[in-house]
């Protein structure tokens, strides 16, 4: 046999064989797919890590406060020197706050948005203007929060003069805008995928765009709607530094949307921006914290895939 | 027996007619109020700021007084911090983008893989910025440094690049792949020289949009605890940085009017540096995708 090239005595078949037998081969072959593996296992790990992270370190605050006072507690005081309080509620009632407000202004107007979209706007139109939502959900947080602040905040207050200037209605909207894109561009997908065919039946009937819209469209994309208004809502909740921003630091539990309130989020950035020491209570309060917002989301995540699969119309 | 009586469909028919409009233009202006929104922000931020954008702004590093504060060290923090969440990112993702289409079988451990991929996506933020806290700064001892933060900034927009990417590496049709075997050439060969270069451009679209993201978030910092104001540049890789949204937070906070417009300015050069990411990404969309 030739040692290599082209020899004339070799076929195809054998070329590749003697190809495959290199060591070097070999060993790239076998060791890819276990590198691979490991690379994914990270994203398996990461969850992991952060389950564990959460747990190990609010256990380790749960030693110090008793589990009922932080979950039925009215009174969240960690800095209160004597005797700190840390009672949960008003934080998630700041939260709720502000994602009930943005659901307000995100649902009514991302639905609406998305019907344009789908059932109304020409292709160009579409074309044009998808790109744009796209655009605003791309705005940084950040900058959301500087808008909120610097501009929603004084507005608001022309209109509610005891509005304060840390309040909680200027972040629900601010954040409502930041939601709607999502809500808007996922809802039209939902819409999108309906089949012409059902339009055209209905329209064959008699029934008017709007009526196709509502009656015929919107049924049939709802599981898909209900699925995007509930991940929406669940990136509200998780929001940070607009509330952060333009909220304030004062957890309050009431249902005034006027005053200085405190979300979760915003709590873990205050002590975090502060220099809370390691080992702290109050070092450890903001795992805890960031466990409660974990399970929110977490819960509102897996409800979302339920609703989408669960409910999906398949044509 | 009458089924359907005209009269009253053409009474009827003129008010339904005039709702499907009212309703149409309710939407319409819904619409235009999220993109005029937009417009909004966006005249406000550049009005405010753009007198502030001068060659001092972009020499000086952060102060106490808003006329001699800066952005050098956040927009080179920025810079640097990239160039770390890149390549980590980037390898993790596509690695595990490649195992989960190309060698994964289909069973429970790729479908837990899988849901554990969306699930991670739907955390928020700032619980990232929890796990690099104990994780890498802690655990690891790697400090407040550019590091910490690449590592966990990796992770958090590890998600959108393995999704993007296996999007990408879905798209290649299983005949390039299959004429690449019957070629004789071995798995690894057919993933490099074949699906790898057809998939590129998705993949690379898709990281830099998720890369985007990440040179825009702020609240995974503020936990890991990276310091806002520096007088110095990073050196190392284990040195200490700040970053632009981090730099504009603490502007924002101030309450003299003057950081207001120094807030704004800050804000228009992430704006700028997100718009060029964004075009180089929608450029290499257009340019290099091949649709099969």
């Amino acid at each position: 046999m030739a040692s290599h090239g082209l020899g004339k005595e070799q076929s195809i078949q054998e070329m590749i064989a003697k190809s495959r037998n290199k060591k070097g081969k070999k060993f790239i072959e076998k060791l890819m797919p276990i590198i691979l593996v490991i690379t994914a296992l990270i994203s398996v790990l990461t969850t992991i890590g952060i389950v564990f992270t959460l747990i190990f370190e609010t256990f380790e605050f749960f030693q110090r406060v008793s589990i009922t006072d932080y979950l039925f507690g009215k009174e969240w005081l960690p800095f209160s020197g004597s005797e700190p309080l840390y009672g949960i509620l008003p934080l998630v009632l700041g939260t709720l706050k502000v994602s009930v407000i943005a659901a307000m202004v995100a649902v009514p107007l991302g639905i609406a948005a998305a019907i344009y979209l789908s059932e109304y706007a020409s292709d160009k139109t579409r074309r044009t203007i998808k790109p744009i939502l796209e655009v605003l959900a791309g705005v940084p947080t950040i900058v959301y929060g500087f808008f909120a602040l610097s501009f929603v905040t004084p507005l608001l207050q022309q209109l509610i003069p005891s509005l304060k200037i840390f309040n909680a209605l200027s972040p629900g909207i601010v954040v409502g805008i930041m939601i709607l894109p999502m809500i808007a561009s996922l809802s039209e997908d939902a819409m999108s995928s309906v089949p012409n065919s059902i339009r055209e039946g209905a329209l064959a009937l008699g029934a008017t765009k709007l009526e196709v819209a509502i009656k015929v469209v919107l049924p049939a994309a709802l599981s898909g709607i209900i699925a995007s208004v509930v991940l929406a809502v669940s990136r509200a909740i998780g929001e940070t530094m607009i509330v952060s921003l333009a909220g304030g630091a004062t957890p309050t539990f009431d249902l005034d949307v006027t005053g200085s309130i405190q979300t979760m989020t915003a709590y873990i950035v205050q002590v975090s921006s502060g220099d809370a020491g390691y080992g702290t209570t109050i070092y450890y309060s903001i795992y805890a914290v960031g466990f409660t917002l974990f399970v929110f989301t977490l819960i509102m995540n897996l409800l979302a895939q339920y609703i989408s699969k669960r409910f999906r119309e398949e044509y | 027996m009458k089924y359907i009586d005209d009269t009253v469909v053409m009474k009827r028919m003129k008010s339904r007619l005039k709702f499907n409009v009212v309703w149409k233009t309710i939407f319409l202006l819904a619409t235009l109020l999220a993109l005029l929104t937009l417009v909004i922000l966006l005249v406000r931020i550049v009005s405010q700021g753009a007198g502030y954008l001068n060659v001092d702004f972009f020499n000086n590093f952060g102060s106490r007084f808003a006329d001699k504060a800066g952005i050098k060290a956040a927009l080179i923090g920025s810079v640097y911090l990239m160039l770390i969440i890149a390549p980590v990112s980037m390898i993790l993702g596509v690695g595990t983008a490649l195992y989960l289409e190309e060698y994964a079988k289909k069973n429970k451990f790729t479908a837990f893989i899988q849901m554990n991929i969306s699930n991670l996506a739907g955390v928020p933020s700032i619980v990232f910025g929890l796990l690099g806290l104990t994780i890498f700064v802690r655990m690891l001892m790697l400090g407040k440094s550019l590091l910490a933060a690449g590592f966990t900034m990796s992770l958090l927009i590890l998600p959108v690049i393995i999704v993007a990417s296996q999007e990408a590496i879905r798209a290649v049709p299983k005949e390039q792949r299959e004429a690449s075997y019957g070629m004789g050439a071995t798995k690894w060969q057919t993933i490099t020289r074949v699906v790898l270069p057809a998939a590129v451009p998705g993949i690379l679209t898709g990281s830099i949009l998720a890369l985007s993201r990440a040179v825009g978030e702020t609240a995974p910092l503020v936990v890991l605890g990276i310091p806002v104001i520096l007088q110095f540049l990073p050196d190392g890789l284990l040195s200490q940085f700040t970053t632009l949204p981090l730099q504009i937070y603490d502007w924002a906070k101030r309450p003299q009017e003057a950081f207001q417009f120094v807030a704004s300015a800050g804000i228009i050069v992430l704006m700028i540096l997100l718009v060029i990411m964004n075009s180089i990404a929608i450029f290499i969309r257009n340019k290099f995708q091949k649709r099969y």
